[in-house]
């Protein structure tokens, strides 16, 4: 099968409000930026463009059309898009690239949520007679989540907290984070609860940005000469809509989804999980199966900074970003989509030697 | 060139529409408007409150309604100390996992409560109507404590 | 009544979110020029052509538009409708002409009103120019400028429309 290649990715920095920059603002700079470290002018110069967003999040109808105009399609460029996180996207650009249809591909990925309430505005995914005239918000879904944790005993509330403590210090190296300190377990659980029995700290924060990765084949990163990983493998597998048919403390789809991009074939020194929820990410590495020898969201995870519908391609930026600085050889990515973890991708990334 | 101070606009977006319930969505729904709480039977016998379409195991269409109790038990929960202008209610409230007297899976809807320190998984709870019903999911105002 | 005809068939579920909208960095630039009375355009560095009014990127080139240009809003009609039928939600009333007009020193349409003209005698090519609010009623808005109305001035070609670069001065 096609080797596929990641050469270049970028990120903005995560921040609570854009101000005034809109979606054409926010893409520019990271498709500049991924451009320059391709080697390549621009959008023409790669065979298929494919983002990820989703309208709702800024009340934008068609801002994801908008978007392209970021990209220069004069002449008229092959491009798609995902209503989806862009992790997506990239599987699309990716089955683009087997198919024989392309040997390289931008994606990208943007979100202001910051013009409305993303709770509430994502509780309009869900089911549409059932939950969604309810308003039943993502956090409060996530909660209950939580709760079915800790009240069967697999986690504590330490056991959340240590996930925020960690993710905090690792986003001290981190220049694009939002949230970054040092902090104790003892300090967090101090904090006052904020939706019960989540504190605000177990919830990722809302943020504004972007992010753009280059991916080709494997021979095509030899002739532009840079430094690349290599994608081995990716799948993605969805859960029902129905929360009361879900083992809500379990990610089955994920594990099925690491087993389907061969994430069981190798060491895994580094893992992004894209878990918005402190809990979620115990389930996600327990699905998973991570033990010590493998580095949890070096770069602080979701938890320091959530670029929704960005943030998932960023997880395979970042372990993209460590296997070429050469602090990993192998790392598993993965991304998150719909409430309590219920549509979820994995991808699996090496070193190209 | 010059940056602009940042221009912003309130607004809201509507979306007024109207969904196709289908026969099972529909048969919920009716029965809600009669204050009865109906559920289906799944492929392996579960009863699913409210009914699904199709199996999510066996992706099988299900048609055999069963009756549930308007009471049940909260299988999970959170509370709500800060609601939502968007929220069912304006005080705080608790989000909750309801597991219906007849039912094998948890539904989700509002319980009303004064404290979270009344609320408790395995709490018992009753469905409380509201004063004219459509045919709606929010024909149950909320759940109340036993 | 019958079971089948007591059936709830379909639910009205409406959806209200409330938003805070964000013009653009760009757009902003744009907008605080038209409060003050002045049309401006931003200028592509890669292929050089104006846009009026700009979004923040050349949508040709994929590059941030940043300088800055004045346009006098002398402008060319590109293309027209008569309107002839009420729009639901449209104040003005029917008929009257829409017009997709090329600003001197732009070469990007936008879409504003026609008036004080005679509307079956308004063609492509035809010269125009902005007929201002009184200036206590300006806002961040494009409807600053009322409407457009027929210059006296010989038309213009339909090959050069979008090609004047006139008055186009840098900021």
């Amino acid at each position: 099968m096609q080797k596929i290649a990641i050469v270049a990715y970028s990120q903005s920095q995560c921040v609570p409000q854009a101000g005034a920059s809109n979606e054409v603002e926010l893409i520019m700079p990271r498709l500049q930026e991924v451009y320059e470290q391709a080697g390549i002018r621009n959008a023409q110069d790669v065979d298929f463009v494919c983002s990820g967003s989703c309208d709702y999040l800024q009340g934008a109808a068609f801002a994801f059309v908008s978007g392209v105009d970021a990209l220069g399609a004069v002449p008229p460029i092959k491009e798609s898009h995902v209503e989806m996180d862009a992790a997506w996207a990239l599987y699309e650009s990716i089955l683009k690239i087997r198919m024989g249809q392309a040997e390289s591909a931008l994606i990208y990925g943007f979100g202001k949520s910051s013009p409305g309430e993303l709770p509430i505005v994502l509780s309009q995914q869900l089911d549409p007679y059932y939950l969604a005239p309810l308003w039943v918000d993502t956090v409060s879904l996530a909660a209950m989540q939580a709760r079915l944790m800790l009240e069967s005993g697999v986690i504590s509330e330490s056991d959340m907290a240590a996930v925020v403590a960690r993710s905090r210090s690792n986003a001290l190296n981190n220049p694009k984070a939002q949230l970054a300190a040092q902090v104790s377990v003892e300090e967090l659980l101090r904090e006052e609860e904020f939706v019960a029995p989540l504190r605000k700290h177990d919830c990722c924060p809302v943020s504004d940005g972007a992010s753009a990765m280059i991916i080709c084949t494997a021979e095509k990163a030899m002739e532009w000469g840079k430094p690349y990983a290599l994608i081995s493998g990716i799948d993605h597998r969805i859960e029902t809509h129905n929360l009361g048919m879900r083992d809500l403390t379990d990610s089955p789809s994920t594990r099925t989804a690491a087993l389907g991009a061969g994430a069981d074939s190798g060491p895994i020194d580094v893992a992004e999980l894209y878990a918005p929820f402190s809990h979620q990410e115990i389930i996600l590495s327990r699905a998973l199966g991570l033990g010590d020898e493998t580095q949890i969201n070096p770069s602080g995870g979701v938890l320091a900074g959530n670029l929704m519908m960005a943030s998932g391609l960023s997880r395979i930026g970042e372990v993209f970003n460590r296997i070429i600085s050469g602090d990993a050889t192998r790392g598993i990515a993965h991304a998150t989509s719909g409430p309590c973890l219920q549509h979820n991708l994995v991808a699996v990334i090496e070193g190209a030697a | 060139m010059l940056e602009s101070e940042v221009l912003s606009q309130a607004f809201e977006l509507g979306f007024t529409y109207t969904r196709s319930t289908g026969p099972i969505v529909g048969r919920f729904l009716t029965d809600l408007k009669n204050r009865k709480i109906t559920g289906i039977k799944a492929s392996d016998g579960r009863v699913i409150v409210p009914p699904m379409e199709f199996d999510p195991d066996t992706a099988e269409a299900l048609s055999e309604f069963v009756g549930v109790g308007s009471e049940g038990e909260i299988v999970s929960w959170c509370w709500v100390a800060r609601p939502r202008d968007a929220h069912p209610l304006d005080k705080p409230f608790a989000w909750a996992m309801i597991k219906l007297d007849g039912a094998d899976v948890a539904m989700v809807h509002c319980v009303k409560a004064e404290s979270q320190n009344d609320v408790a998984t395995g709490a018992r709870v009753r469905a409380v109507w509201a004063d004219e019903t459509f045919g709606m999911m929010t024909d149950i105002r909320w759940f109340e404590l036993l | 009544m019958s079971e089948q005809q007591d059936m709830i068939t379909d639910i009205k579920t409406p959806v209200y979110l409330q938003y805070n909208f964000t013009a653009g960095k760009s757009p902003a630039r744009f907008l605080s020029q038209i409060k003050q009375g002045i049309l401006t355009g931003q200028r592509c560095p890669s292929c050089q052509n104006v846009y009026c009014p700009p979004r923040g990127s050349c949508a040709a080139c994929g590059v941030a538009t940043e300088e800055e240009v004045v346009l006098s809003g002398k402008a060319t009609v590109q293309s027209f409708t008569i309107v002839a039928i009420p729009i639901p939600g449209n104040p003005i009333k029917p008929p009257f002409v829409i017009a997709n007009l090329v600003a001197d020193g732009a070469n990007i349409s936008f879409i504003h009103l026609m008036s004080d003209c005679v509307n079956e005698e308004v063609h492509m090519g035809q010269r125009v120019e902005p007929v201002w609010k009184p200036q206590e009623e300006w806002g961040y808005a494009m409807d600053n400028i009322k409407y457009f109305k027929p210059l006296d001035e010989p038309d213009m070609t339909i090959e050069d429309i979008g090609k004047l670069a006139l008055n186009a001065e840098k900021v």
